[in-house]
């Protein structure tokens, strides 16, 4: 891990984030793994707005913002730049679920077809929290969002969440990952392996939302682990495209997870809906099954 | 020394030599000759750039904004479909101050879908805060390439600028140009400082979002910036002229306009049909001349004023229109002459690569001789 100076973080305190904010906390172990000598390419978002308001910033390392879309682009410029004056800074793309699963997908395509060495950060708090928690390509199979809402004769979001990595990893990218803010010490040895790593890499870091799941602000890492424990979201690395070290675990009922967001509530309230708990606990299963990541009981004749 | 050459190629070889650093571009007729001849020359090792094969015109410009942000000169080129897609990051890099150039190879825009020349791709543009440049010819289009650097890279100014030449009839057509040697480029353009940069060694925060406490000032800034440019060109201009002998200092420029009753105004290589024409009609006793905008954007509305003193008829050709209202350049044509008391009409022209001959010019002056305009001049009724 990079040394922080004298005490000092690269991501400084006096943000707008709100309390218990996920993302923030992504923020400041990013830039522990990074140190100094890097380049941020924000997407218009929760963090590049709670981060910058003019003229303050909460960023130590060099910052940019653009559009919503084009971080990797913006990025792939960048490094191009750095090539060219040979200067050694390692540029790396910070963006939300919304600005890497929906909207910027084109230039994140290009930019890691092309093999920018650059690393793609995915904070992914799974869904447009920065104008008022409606859904993105990220935002998992039943979650009430404001434009996915639970009602009378809907579930809430009726899609799957996107298989990014898979997605990026079919790009060649040579190094993919997933991470969690529950894992600190985990998501920040990916991203120091990410950015050693030649060519664009890619890490999706699952970053609670307390304000948009609807759940007390000192439980955002809870919630985090809870989604690891169900094996909601699974930790894993891919090499070359093939899944290496999924993180293993006793696996709980994904209800465990389900009933202490807001964003799940109708699923137990007024009514429970047994058939999409059912296929919430499905989606639970195929990641077991895909990753491996249960961890067997001992039988009994052993 | 002359050379005998396509407008693409001359565009192409006269930007190898204002050096970028970073080349991003996507494929569009007929902006394509222009980028070809730079991927081969860097195929070829006759340019020191990194050339990034984007996956949409999009992403050029937006891998240009990175790489003027982190500290290289840069380069790009488009026309029409492509110049809308770029409408969001036009915006961006004006308000971020990146000093990018980027030709525009006119080209008029779909539905219905039309590969062919007019100017409504730039002039759409024309609130997004790039400086604007029009060329008449090929040696016009090259030459503005190096004074556009020179002007947005100015600390004082540091805007980012459209050099616009009309698609086919200038890019696909070859002309006899005398394009500045390196050495001369060299001379006349200093290598590229940024105001600011991306750097590890300094870190800064670029394209924060601002409050309405600060947002106004920002975009004062820029229009003052804007304004700037004016006298930037005007410099730049001129010692191009001085060095080089073709002096680029006027916003406007005048032909056969000093006893003239009657003015056409115009931009780009249409310019040329109207000065034969002119000549034609002067022959036959006609007091006719031009008034040809070299600079959209600042607009020139005061130098627009002051060069059509005098004149009782003003003609605006416009090879755009604001639907609902009219052509671009006219109505700014008209505000820019409120109160001369001259009878400015507008006529839209030549949209979609239809073909104007000097007889067309002529039918315009008479057309606004007898006080007839602010229509579609040549309109095919026989078809609507």
């Amino acid at each position: 891990m990079a040394e922080v100076e004298g005490g000092c973080e690269l991501f400084s305190a006096g943000h707008r984030a709100c309390g218990g904010c996920g993302p923030a906390l992504a923020a400041r172990l990013l830039l522990k793994a990074t140190g100094k000598n890097a380049i941020l390419v924000a997407s218009t978002g929760c963090m590049e707005v709670f981060s910058t308001p003019y003229p303050e910033t909460a960023w130590g390392v060099p910052w940019i913002h653009s559009l919503f879309e084009n971080a990797a682009a913006v990025a792939s410029g960048i490094e191009a730049s750095l090539k060219r004056q040979g200067r050694s800074e390692k540029v790396l793309c910070v963006c939300g679920d919304g600005a890497t699963f929906d909207i910027g997908v084109l230039c994140i395509s290009g930019a890691f077809e092309r093999g920018h060495d650059i690393t793609y950060i995915c904070y992914d708090n799974e869904a447009y929290m920065n104008t008022g928690i409606q859904r993105s390509g990220a935002t998992p199979y039943g979650a009430s969002t404001t434009t996915s809402p639970a009602g009378s004769c809907s579930p809430g979001n009726m899609h799957k969440k996107k298989d990014m990595p898979a997605i990026l990893a079919a790009h060649g990218a040579p190094y993919v990952a997933t991470a969690s803010i529950a894992y600190p010490n985990d998501f920040m040895q990916k991203v120091e392996r990410a950015i050693n790593t030649p060519g664009p890499c890619y890490i999706q870091v699952h970053t609670p939302c307390c304000t948009g799941w609807g759940f007390e602000s000192g439980e955002t890492l809870a919630m985090a682990k809870l989604a690891i424990e169900t094996g909601l979201w699974v930790n894993y690395e891919m090499v070359d495209g093939v899944v290496e070290k999924a993180k293993k675990v006793r696996r709980k009922p994904v209800e465990e997870y389900l009933a202490k967001q807001k964003r799940f509530r109708h699923l137990f309230k007024p009514a429970r809906q047994d058939a999409v708990i059912a296929n919430i606990q499905a989606v639970a299963d195929a990641n077991a099954e895909r990753f491996g990541i249960d961890i067997k009981k001992k039988e009994s004749s052993e | 020394m002359l050379e005998f050459m396509e407008g693409s190629h001359a565009v192409a070889e006269i930007v190898k030599r204002c050096r970028p650093q970073v080349i991003a571009a996507y494929p569009i007729t007929p902006q394509t000759h222009i980028v070809e001849d730079l991927a081969q020359m860097v195929a070829n090792c006759e340019i020191d750039a990194e050339y990034i094969t984007v996956e949409s015109e999009f992403s050029a410009l937006s891998a240009c904004l990175g790489a003027s942000a982190a500290g290289s000169r840069v380069y790009s080129a488009t026309t029409s479909q492509g110049l809308a897609l770029m409408f969001e990051v036009c915006f961006n890099a004006t308000g971020m101050r990146q000093p990018i150039v980027m030709t525009i190879a006119n080209r008029s825009l779909g539905a219905p879908l039309s590969i062919w020349n007019d100017q409504q791709d730039s002039i759409s543009l024309r609130d997004s805060g790039w400086l604007q440049f029009y060329a008449e010819d090929n040696q016009e289009a090259a030459d503005l390439h190096v004074i556009a650097y020179r002007v947005c890279e100015d600390h004082d100014i540091l805007l980012p600028a459209f050099v616009c030449f009309d698609g086919f009839i200038l890019t696909h057509t070859f002309e006899p140009v005398t394009l500045l040697t390196q050495e001369e480029v060299d001379a006349y353009l200093p290598a590229f400082t940024p105001y600011q940069r991306l750097d590890a060694a300094n870190p800064l925060s670029m394209g924060m979002y601002a409050t309405p406490e600060y947002y106004t000032e920002f975009r004062y800034e820029v229009d003052r910036a804007m304004q700037r440019a004016k006298q930037a060109f005007i410099k730049a201009g001129r010692e191009f002229g001085e060095l080089f002998g073709r002096d680029y200092s006027a916003l406007v420029e005048g032909y056969r306009l000093d006893d003239a009753d009657t003015a056409l105004v115009a931009m780009g290589s249409i310019c040329g049909t109207a000065k034969d024409a002119i000549d034609e009609m002067r022959e036959h006793g006609r007091k006719v001349g031009l008034l040809k905008i070299r600079t959209y954007r600042p607009f020139p509305a005061q130098e627009i004023a002051d060069a059509l003193k005098g004149v009782s008829t003003v003609a605006v050709l416009d090879k755009n229109i604001s639907l609902g209202n009219g052509g671009a350049v006219g109505t700014e044509v008209k505000s820019a002459l409120y109160g001369s008391g001259a009878a400015v009409y507008d006529y839209i022209i030549a949209l979609g690569g239809r073909d104007v001959r000097k007889r067309d010019i002529a039918a315009v002056v008479d057309l606004a001789e007898k006080g007839k305009g602010d229509l579609f001049y040549g309109l095919r009724t026989e078809v609507l």
